[in-house]
């Protein structure tokens, strides 16, 4: 594209437009986050008259936020480290082999994409609730069962997203390896997986915000014990009052850590994205 | 992040040192097994999260399972095809309202998949000569993609309160409105769902088209420019065309997470969903929980699966078949 | 059948259990405890004070006493209302269920019909202390009509009209008797230019909304439900209580149409509190929200919800908070002593003032203000002028349906909509075809 006047406007329009819509929101966010209680409640003003940071410091009273926090955290890196491990071991046979139900194997896992959570909402939870019966094994109401349940979420489009990936690497570079006496899995090791290291980056990026930002399912399988930070922002709204600058702080420092994490990473993202896409 | 990878890796090496001790090559049953040894897990994480609950979600649908059985849901008696005929009954208040929500669903998935279209091209096509300060801007535009949903969704919230929210605020300041409007009841509702999916959608649109352009070559651009065509005969000749595939997964991918966005809704509206912001997961959610009515919840759900099946099997055909053609 | 067994043995096999084997009662994680002595009962409590932590700083030293006195543990764990619901429900499902939980009272005849949880009957009656000693209307929120019931009242609340005395006292008003009295000091009172409200109603939440359904209804005589326990939603005399609330919006306009938006009461609440309105309906319960939020004890005042003139004298129904016990708890005897103590007349006396609460038990006198007429009031409506919401089964249900029909209603009318008495009807009629779906 030439860089003609016209498109210096069209350029320019846009980013602005975009980048306001973008902005607002992010701006109310944090002024609001600055704001005392009482100016949240009145009338919207674009400067905070009152800067405070009592929100920053009485959020974590109101709502029992750390151990929120905690738990996100466990659940959503444990959901992550499983995903991706389990991701990389299904593409590559997925990128690498061909065998009988290969089809029928992407086919099914990528068409579980199109499950409406709300389908498997209930059953799930009568399932785990039978395994508990069964074995002794705590499902419900633990991490144990958000852990499971949240790295499934992400695995269709992980396996999806790295089996392009792994097909973008030169199958020779493999067959090299094999060649110096490598196996098959010597040569996901020290050949595939290194080539596609921004793949794996991308996946794990999608896998955890996958788990953080998840809903519907924290709100039927967690109790106070696991409760995650999706569920828990909603308990500012209390019998006695509703804390808008709490709650806009809350969801600042849920958002910070997620937020830069994929901002430094956003790189390998796009690329994982593309490859995936393009295949 | 980082950690994952590194967590990841040992796991999937173990096996590797072993084989490469004994020479796998001189073992041929080992490799007709390896696939489905490392698809293994996978399918078993399948299996029990996505593939048995659907089963039994179909089970369910088939069964009367109200409050009256619920403690007690093996011994629920058959319902036959009665929950499905009352999810259909358009006649009837359930059905009723089941039709009106798939109504607002599709009104808001078509809206929302094409404004964020729209804008993830305009702005990946603003962003696609370089100039200073664009990987800031394009670092900025993701923030939105980024941050936890529910964190964005209460933020809007707060902004389209009516008389404490900044988007009254804004169209007063403008005078474009006397700044009593209601957002989040009342027929706006489905006006404030679109803007805040969208608001959050676009970003992935963007993302992904972006992507999408930076494999585009460069001398074709150039090509055509001593051709004498302009930017916008560039877009439409040599950028739309070489975007294709990339479109026709990101259209696909925007429709399905857009037809059962579940928490949009719920973290907007709470427990006062508006009728024209009933989104039909939501209202298959209100549905089994507000009324303890799972057989019915479950008999929706499956109806709502078989539409996403045709329209995606109808898409991937005809989409299929032009790109044969071409 | 077919498909449902082969479903069932699918199922079945692949998790190598037998769906059998899945009832209710077969929880082999109890919380704790064993054969001897050392016992732990699981408590859910509901969310009462200003903050779920304050809720356990409050029931805290209540609950080591009880183990004091008894050696059995409580383990508490306090849950918000947005997610209690759901979460008795999942509960019931799955049988991992509390040994005793706190629910609204008004569920208690929905939650009977899941057969999750114990009858009070004869034995487990005189094991808590007796049916005598709660306040009749009170106990009759506990389950269906003629059945045992399967929860006991525990903390009781009822709907006052609270105004502020110094903007009645600058207008030169009376607190109202009638509701025309009422209607006519709210218009008085709605000041434009002072951008003050006669009124603020919980204009949005659904469970608000579905309790002035029933009391104007009830005013008017009407029932909502008939004997068989079939929805009667559409007659005239809940049409028009239907009709006379949304009035105070649309006709009478003396409450702000933002109160379409209030899904919660604390938002109307709150209105009253920073003195934007003059008048807002609430539960006794709002006491500590008003003082929380800046208003002191002798300002304001209350008055039953009146009714019209020569209507029945319905101010409130039997509103508050219940106790049940889960059928599959281990440790019935514990649980039933738990029950005994927490409506015992000290225990009462202890929470009533942290949860502002209206006692359930006949002789107790209330603690929860020291405003003496105040207290005299609630007691009064929650004794003589209040009516327990249908005890049927569907009565979840008709809360969810009535509720948001009345939602959308209000949206309407804020929105610049009209409604009319045909709009109500037809309302009604498709709350009442999804009610009678569902059963």
């Amino acid at each position: 594209m030439r860089e003609t006047q016209g498109f210096k406007i069209y350029r320019g329009v846009v980013l602005t437009v975009l980048g306001l819509f973008v902005l607002v929101p992010l701006y109310v966010m944090i002024t609001s986050s600055l704001k005392p209680l009482k100016d949240v409640q009145g009338a919207f003003s674009w400067w905070p008259s009152n800067l405070t940071l009592t929100p920053f410091v009485d959020m974590w009273k109101t709502v029992p936020l750390a151990r929120y926090f905690v738990n996100s955290t466990i659940v959503s890196v444990s959901a992550t480290v499983f995903s991706v491990a389990i991701a990389i071991l299904a593409a590559f046979a997925v990128s690498r082999f061909r065998f009988r139900g290969r089809t029928a194997f992407t086919t099914t896992v990528l068409s579980t994409q199109m499950f409406p959570g709300v389908l498997f909402l209930l059953p799930l939870f009568l399932i785990f609730v039978n395994i508990n019966n069964s074995f002794g094994l705590q499902l419900v109401g633990t991490r144990l069962g958000l852990i499971i349940t949240y790295l499934t979420f992400s695995l269709p489009f992980s396996i999806w997203m790295l089996a392009g990936y792994f097909d973008s690497i030169p199958r020779e570079l493999d067959e090299a390896a094999l060649v110096d006496g490598c196996g098959p899995m010597g040569a996901l090791w020290r050949v595939v997986l290194p080539a596609a290291r921004p793949g794996v980056i991308a996946v794990a990026i999608y896998s955890f915000m996958t788990a953080w930002g998840e809903v519907l399912f924290a709100s039927v399988m967690t109790t106070e014990a696991n409760r995650t930070l999706s569920v828990g922002l909603r308990q500012y709204s209390t019998q006695t009052n509703i804390y808008w600058n709490q709650i806009m702080a809350a969801a600042l420092v849920v958002s910070v850590p997620v937020v830069i994490g994929f901002l430094l990473a956003q790189r390998h993202f796009v690329a994982g994205v593309t490859a995936g896409a393009v295949k | 992040m980082s950690v994952a990878t590194q967590e990841a890796t040992p796991a999937a090496a173990k096996p590797a040192k072993k084989k490469t001790r004994r020479g796998p090559e001189h073992r041929p049953g080992l490799n007709r097994w390896l696939p489905y040894l490392l698809l293994a897990p996978a399918v078993l994480a399948e299996l029990l999260i996505h593939i048995i609950p659907m089963v039994v979600g179909i089970w369910m649908s088939f069964i009367k399972l109200t409050k009256f059985f619920i403690a007690n849901w093996s011994a629920a008696p058959s319902a036959g095809l009665n929950n499905y005929k009352v999810a259909l009954d358009f006649n009837n208040a359930v059905g009723e309202g089941l039709l009106k929500s798939f109504g607002v669903t599709v009104a808001f998935s078509l809206i929302t998949v094409a404004l964020s279209w729209v804008l993830g091209m305009a702005a990946a096509v603003a962003l696609q000569p370089p100039f200073r300060g664009r990987g800031i801007i394009r670092t900025f535009f993701l923030v939105p993609y980024a941050l936890p949903a529910y964190a964005g969704i209460l933020t809007w919230n707060f902004m389209l309160q009516r008389d404490t929210g900044a988007v009254n605020h804004v169209l007063n300041q403008l005078h474009l409105s006397d700044g009593r409007t209601f957002w989040l009841i009342g027929s706006n509702a489905l006006v404030s769902l679109i803007t805040v999916a969208t608001w959050k959608l676009w970003t992935f649109a963007f993302l992904t088209l972006m992507a999408g352009l930076q494999s585009i070559p460069g001398d074709l651009y150039e090509a055509a420019s001593v051709d004498g065509a302009g930017n916008i005969r560039q877009w439409r000749n040599i950028t739309l065309p070489s975007l294709r595939p990339v479109n026709l997964v990101l259209v696909l991918v925007l429709f399905l997470w857009t037809f059962s966005d579940f928490n949009t809704p719920y973290v907007l509206f709470g427990t006062a969903q508006p009728p024209a912001g009933d989104l039909i997961t939501f209202h298959i959610y209100n549905a089994s929980f507000l009324t303890w009515n799972f057989g019915t919840g479950a008999a929706m759900s499956v109806l709502l699966l078989i539409f996403l099946m045709i329209v995606t099997g109808a898409y991937l055909l005809v989409t299929g078949r032009r790109s044969r053609r071409a | 059948m077919r498909l449902r067994s082969f479903v069932a043995a699918v199922a079945a096999t692949a998790m190598g259990i037998s769906l059998a084997a899945c009832g209710g009662g077969d929880k082999n994680d109890s919380s704790g405890g064993g054969s001897g002595g050392d016992q732990t009962l699981t408590y859910w409590a509901s969310n009462q004070g200003t903050s779920l932590d304050n809720d356990k700083e409050v029931l805290t030293p209540v609950l080591q006493k009880f183990t004091q006195d008894t050696g059995i543990k409580v383990n508490l764990e306090v849950i918000g209302w947005n997610d209690l619901q759901t979460r008795i429900q999942t509960a019931i499902t799955s049988g991992q269920a509390p040994d005793v939980v706190n629910i609204g009272n008004t569920w208690a005849a929905s939650l009977q019909a899941t057969d999750a949880f114990l009858p009070f009957d004869g034995d487990a009656m005189t094991a808590i202390g007796g049916k005598d000693k709660f306040v009749p209307t009170a106990l009759a929120t506990g389950g269906k009509e003629g059945t045992d019931p399967t929860s006991v009242p525990l903390y009781g609340l009822a709907y006052g009209l609270y105004y502020n005395k110094a903007m009645f006292a600058a207008a030169g008003l009376q607190p109202p008797k009638t509701w025309e009295e009422m209607v006519t000091d709210a218009r008085k009172l709605t000041v434009p230019a002072k951008k003050q409200w006669g009124m603020a109603l919980a204009a949005g939440s659904y469970t608000e909304n579905v309790h002035f359904a029933f009391i104007n209804a009830a005013q008017n005589k009407a029932d909502w439900f008939d004997a068989d326990g079939k929805p009667t939603f559409t007659g005239d005399g809940n049409v028009q209580g239907v009709l006379r609330y949304l009035d105070l919006m649309q006709k009478d306009k003396v409450a702000n149409p933002s109160n379409a938006q209030y899904d919660n009461g604390t938002k109307s609440v709150n209105d009253f509190a920073t003195k934007k309105v003059a008048m807002v309906i609430n539960q006794n319960n709002a006491d500590s929200s008003i003082v929380a939020n800046g208003m002191k004890a002798g300002e304001y005042g209350v008055v039953p919800f009146p009714a019209p003139a020569g209507a029945e004298q319905v101010a409130s129904h039997v509103a508050g908070i219940n106790l049940s016990v889960f059928k599959n708890t281990k440790h019935k005897d514990a649980a039933l002593k738990f029950v005994k103590y927490m409506t015992d007349a000290t225990t009462q006396t202890t929470l009533g003032k942290p949860f502002s609460s209206l006692p359930v038990l006949k002789d107790a006198k209330p603690v929860f203000t020291t405003d003496a007429a105040e207290a005299a009031t609630f007691q009064d409506v929650y004794n003589t002028k209040s009516k327990p919401l249908p005890l049927v089964p569907a009565e979840d249900q008709f809360e969810s349906t009535v509720g948001k029909a009345m939602n959308s209603m209000f949206a309407k009318i804020a929105t610049g909509g009209t409604v009319t008495a045909d709009d109500v009807k037809a309302a009604l009629k498709t709350a009442q075809d999804q009610v009678a779906a569902g059963s």
